[in-house]
């Protein structure tokens, strides 16, 4: 059970790689969809107008997704805002956290670009991920974060929850879908940028 | 490919061209690091990292303490001037006296060719070579191709020329390596006096008129006369040598095409290069030092994440 844990917390928030050989192992899982594509679009336009309710214009507000899968969320978040706003300069950074991990040697590690190209001192910042699980990710991202600078305000956003299985005391403010899953599940969140169209799906070990 | 298949770095001629090129990919994303206003992580907290000098060095240990220190490793130093080696210890010995003291990696430099194969065989620690007399240097030959693919944007197909003295230089025995598995063309040039006798085998051309060379390459490596492993006279003068082998102004601006100028340092101004051409803009010398500290990051990080 721990091995399988461990598994599926590097597939929510680590490498490629371990991804796509979790997709080889599908086979005996079986699929429930959580989120279809109109669903998706919904949620995602939902979380923008939560924002907006907050953040009003976003002028002291910067997005910031983390590496490698909260980044597409948060690309889809600054596009969906800047329509909504009809406004172009909604600043949206990535941050690459395998450097500040407190599991390194323990899986294997690939680094991703960090990209963050305005200064975060004294700004509102959104700190965006796809799936919160163990929240660890989101402790090193809290980390990682203070090299650029020290921010005013930071919130987290998440598209999914997995609320049963935190190991620290991580909560998200901006929620899409809560589930109730347990360790040996696996939460997988495809997007049509990479994997061809836009699904959450959550798959339940059949033994 | 997220892993190195060694589990040292004791030369470029172990690593396959996936592990040269993981790690300069690794390296890029240290480069980002180490430029930001915060230039620390995490990564290596519970690392300890041991850098043993027996030979001098300013750039290479600067680098390596730097890199460690940017990783978060506790450091320690020795420096064979000051310590019992001078009483007589063997190396062995210090070593493991040194692991004694719970250090998980070793950097090392010796003036003796396969000092950190041999260290590698007989203690229990990640070994990483900082130059092992004349044999390699394999941190110089990843940062130059770091250096190399960040001013030409690749390496594969490159022609690049090492210059000066072959037959003492670590450095030109694993750039060599490290430029033929990323696919470059590799050309060495020097006195006939300083050319090791088999440098044809390493499928390198071979050259012994500066300009020919020059006009040939993409790059050019220009090393510096090791004068302190010359226990014969290899040619009749410096001056000699600086006539028909140091790269001037004059003879950079008659070359048809603009050419890039490395040097692995410490220069001898006014022997191999002229202090005009170090200084010029088509020189990447000080990008090298600086690409350094990244590589070597990677190489730390790389090793240390091995189980």
């Amino acid at each position: 059970m721990v091995e399988k844990s461990e598994i599926t917390n590097s597939i929510n928030k680590s490498s490629e790689a371990v991804f796509f050989v979790y997709i080889c192992s599908l086979d005996m899982m079986k699929p429930k969809i959580i989120l279809d594509s109109k669903h998706f679009e919904i949620t995602v336009t939902r979380l923008c107008y939560q924002l907006i309710e907050v953040h009003n214009d976003f002028s002291n507000t910067v997005i910031i997704g983390l590496q490698p899968r909260g980044i597409f969320l948060a690309k889809r978040i600054q596009k969906k805002l800047q329509e909504i706003l009809k406004k172009k300069d909604i600043k949206c950074g990535s941050l690459d956290i395998t450097f500040y991990r407190d599991d390194f040697r323990k899986k294997e590690l690939v680094p991703n670009r960090t990209e963050i190209d305005f200064i975060i001192e004294d700004k509102n910042v959104i700190m965006v991920d796809d799936v919160l699980f163990t929240g660890r990710t989101i402790r090193a991202g809290l980390d990682a974060m203070l090299a650029f600078g020290r921010p005013n305000d930071v919130e987290l956003l998440v598209l999914i929850d997995r609320r049963l299985s935190r190991h620290l005391p991580i909560q998200a403010k901006y929620i899409g879908k809560t589930i109730d899953s347990i360790a040996s599940e696996r939460v997988v969140v495809e997007w049509s940028e990479t994997d061809g169209k836009d699904k959450v799906t959550l798959l339940t070990n059949e033994n | 490919m997220t892993n190195l298949s060694t589990k040292h770095l004791l030369g470029i001629k172990d690593l396959t061209a996936d592990d040269i090129n993981l790690i300069l990919n690794t390296a890029e994303n240290f480069k980002e690091v180490i430029n930001r206003s915060i230039k620390k992580v995490p990564s290596l907290r519970d690392i300890t990292i041991a850098n043993l000098f027996f030979e001098n060095s300013t750039r290479t240990k600067l680098s390596f303490e730097l890199a460690e220190k940017r990783l978060s490793a506790d450091v320690i130093n020795f420096a064979a001037s000051s310590s019992s080696v001078k009483k007589g210890e063997t190396l062995i010995d210090t070593v493991n006296n040194i692991l004694a003291m719970k250090v998980d990696m070793v950097v090392m430099r010796h003036p003796n060719p396969g000092a950190a194969v041999f260290l590698s065989k007989h203690i229990d620690a990640k070994i990483v070579n900082a130059g092992d007399g004349a044999h390699e240097h394999p941190t110089q030959a990843l940062l130059d191709a770091f250096s190399i693919k960040e001013k030409l944007g690749s390496i594969k197909g490159k022609k690049i020329a090492i210059i000066g003295d072959i037959l003492h230089s670590r450095v030109a025995l694993s750039n060599i390596f490290c430029l033929q598995k990323l696919g470059a063309e590799v050309m060495v040039c020097g006195p006939t006096t300083l050319m090791p006798k088999y440098i044809h085998s390493l499928g390198v051309k071979v050259e012994h008129d500066l300009k020919k060379a020059l006009e040939w390459c993409d790059v050019a490596n220009m090393l510096r006369i090791q004068l302190e492993r010359q226990d014969i006279k290899y040619f009749p003068s410096l001056r000699e040598y600086t006539m028909l082998f140091g790269l001037n102004k004059e003879l950079l601006d008659s070359l048809t095409k603009k050419i890039v100028i490395m040097h692995p340092g410490p220069i001898n101004r006014g022997v191999e290069i002229t202090s005009d051409v170090a200084d010029s803009d088509q020189s990447i010398i000080l990008d090298q030092v600086e690409n350094g500290v990244a590589v070597r990051m990677a190489v730390l990080f790389l090793l240390a994440g091995r189980a």
